[in-house]
């Protein structure tokens, strides 16, 4: 049976160009970029131009891109460097729906002497952020908004609250990971002073990221060690995954229109089919404004796990926000946040398509799923009684 | 992903005896919507009380269905009498075992036989036995009491995944803890200092403290630790979970695990971490 991939939000295929261009840094040209050789020179020059190809995915400079082990570390090195460089500040702002990455750290900085805000969002998703603005102060020492949500697929209005962040000299991080590659992105329009980017969500290989540091942001590396990335990531250069996010950066810029009008019509199909065919369902988030990849129904009356495992008999890979399948009780702490009521959020699944995706399969799954929420319906004691408002 | 047994998945893709008996003798309803899982049990008995049909109706993940299915299936033919020694480990071993995070499914199959039972037998509903402990999933002392009691639980975690309590908001993780040392007749804080200890009695008491106060607290900010060796008075540890990478980890060890150590166990222990 061959798989139907639709959870590329939690991670992608490498796309086959990206991997061709990899293979040879393993085997034939293994050089290390800082030696003096014009052996591990040569490899220097193509991180060289790896990183020119980041750079433009974000509309950035060269030297503003640091390449790292993955979009935690990103996060991390970002959020501890902007409060390294405010030793006085002693307030963060982020939201109630970011992702574990900055969630736990900003968690675990509270009980270490921060104070933390977190900003709620509506029933669709949607940031308050007025509420952001008015807990703004002097003592905040980072804003950290991620760009796009990794569950619902909500797109934040990063542009203007970087700017109205930015009146107030307070430093400004995005967890872009989610966004980079499926939306356009222009470091040049918004007041974004550093971004977390991840390799494996764009089609490049796992344990690769980056972090966008703008010219003139106050900095310190998270691993201090060799003169690497100028000093401020140390470690021997991880040389083919470093290719390999170029390859997959360039792969997402030229696959950026297809993102939003042929994977975007396919996810619109797969929303619209389903809520049709399927009764007592609806969509988790904003659908005026959200990844053109991505979309969370909840399906009422029935649970995540079992709808999943049905699916995987299918064949079909999806994610769900339940509590059943993470191994905690409660349903994600993203669908709480957004208010959605206990009948659907355990029965939410998340789609999050890609350019590899065929309407084939987008119609195999429209096809399958009906079925499956009708058996497990049939076998929920709930159901019958929710049937006399519908007829 | 769940490592689920063959047999689990079995039950979960072919439930046995899904549906309602409408003249029933019995019905038990358990969990809510809101928690996630819920059951309901019907049970048609002959004049004997033997269990003539069983079927439920299950909301839940796939651990759940299938123990309401190995439920049905253990209980039809059986009389009453004999049905109601089911325990949930009897359930969890029909199915070849459940993970450890799923516990409270099996522990959900024998609820509601109980009060299909009970429903049978006229007792009238009984009202919530004990006090609430758990809010968010509406778990009593009580029912927290008996499943350490049936299934030697020593853990907030172990409550947590047998019948949920503790598993939302966290507040109640301190009763939890007080019900577990009170029914294991666990006694603490450990107050007397015996005063000369052998190595082993250390090593013991070590792990102890290590267990009941330090182990918690760690978890709250997502850490843990684990205790590798003890010579001499030095004591080495192993930071684990949030806590490995966590550069105020050495001042955690030095104040925080070091004070706790020299308080509960002797007041010349020294902590060391080790990688």
């Amino acid at each position: 049976m061959k798989e139907i991939y639709v959870d590329n939000n939690a991670t992608t295929k490498v796309a086959p160009e990206v991997l061709e261009e990899m293979l040879p840094y393993f085997s034939d040209f293994y050089g290390n970029p800082s030696s003096m050789h014009s052996f591990g020179g040569e490899v220097g020059l193509k991180i060289k131009e790896a990183r020119e190809k980041v750079a433009v995915l974000l509309g950035a400079a060269p030297e503003e891109i640091i390449f790292n082990s993955c979009g935690t570390e990103s996060d991390s090195t970002a959020i501890r460097a902007a409060i390294a460089s405010n030793p006085d500040k002693k307030h963060i702002i982020t939201t109630r729906v970011e992702h574990p990455a900055v969630k736990n750290l900003c968690e675990h900085l509270s009980k270490n002497g921060y104070r933390v805000t977190f900003v709620p969002v509506d029933r669709k998703g949607r940031l308050d952020v007025d509420y952001l603005y008015e807990n703004l102060s002097d003592d905040t020492a980072i804003v950290s908004v991620m760009w796009a949500n990794n569950e619902s697929g909500v797109i934040y209005p990063i542009k203007e609250i970087s700017r109205i962040v930015k009146d107030r000299r307070i430093v400004f991080h995005t967890d872009a990971v989610q966004a980079v590659g499926k939306i356009p992105i222009n470091m040049g329009e918004v007041g974004v002073d550093m971004l977390s980017l991840s390799g494996h969500k764009l089609h490049g290989p796992k344990g690769i990221g980056a972090l966008y540091v703008r010219k003139g942001t106050k900095f310190s590396p998270f691993l201090i060690g060799g003169h690497q990335e100028r000093g401020r990531r140390g470690g021997t250069e991880n040389v083919p995954s470093i290719i390999g996010l170029g390859k997959a950066s360039e792969f997402s810029a030229n696959h950026l229109e297809e993102e939003n009008t042929r994977v975007k019509y396919l996810r619109d199909k797969l929303d619209n089919e389903l809520l049709y065919r399927i009764p007592n369902s609806a969509i988790n988030g904003d659908r005026e404004n959200r990844l053109p990849n991505t979309t969370s129904i909840g399906f009422e009356y029935v649970e995540g796990e079992s709808i999943l495992l049905l699916l995987n008999e299918f064949g079909i890979c999806a994610s769900s926000g339940s509590a059943c399948t993470s191994g905690s009780l409660e349903p994600s702490h993203v669908l709480r946040a957004m208010g959605v009521p206990f009948t659907s959020a355990h029965g939410s699944i998340r789609f999050s398509l890609s350019v590899f995706n065929t309407e084939k399969e987008i119609d195999f799954i429209i096809e399958k799923l009906p079925l499956i929420i009708e058996r497990l319906r049939d076998m929920s004691p709930f159901w019958k009684q929710s049937d006399s408002v519908l007829s | 992903m769940w490592e689920y047994t063959d047999k689990v998945k079995e039950h979960f893709l072919n439930p046995r005896n899904v549906g309602v008996i409408e003249d029933a003798d019995g019905v038990g309803e358990v969990g809510s919507l809101a928690c996630g899982d819920a059951l309901t049990l019907f049970l048609k008995l002959d004049e004997d009380e033997k269990i003539l049909d069983a079927k439920f109706q299950t909301f839940g993940c796939a651990s759940a269905i299938a123990s309401s299915s190995a439920l049905t299936e253990i209980i039809k033919g059986l009389t009453l009498e004999e049905a109601q020694k089911t325990t949930n480990e009897d359930i969890a071993e029909y199915l070849g075992g459940l993970p450890k995070e799923k516990m409270h499914c099996s522990v959900m199959g024998r609820d509601a036989l109980e009060k299909a039972i009970s429903h049978y037998r006229g007792e009238t509903e009984k009202k919530v036995e004990g006090e609430i402990v758990c809010e968010c999933f509406g778990v009593t002392d009580r029912e927290i009491e008996r499943v350490v009691r049936e299934n030697s639980l020593a853990t907030i975690e172990d409550v947590t995944d047998y019948v949920k309590a503790g598993g939302g908001c966290g507040n109640c993780h301190e009763d939890i803890e007080r019900i577990i040392d009170e029914t294991l007749g666990r006694k603490r804080p450990i107050v007397v200092k015996p005063v000369k200890l052998t190595n082993i009695q250390k090593i013991k008491l070590i792990e102890e403290t290590l267990e009941r106060e330090i182990k918690p607290a760690l978890k709250k900010d997502g850490g843990d630790i684990e205790l590798v060796d003890f010579d001499r008075g030095r004591v080495f540890v192993r930071m684990r979970g949030a806590c490995a990478t966590c550069t105020k980890s050495e001042i955690t060890l030095k104040h925080y695990i070091e004070s706790k150590l020299r308080e509960l166990v002797a007041p010349d222990l020294v902590v060391e971490e080790v990688q």
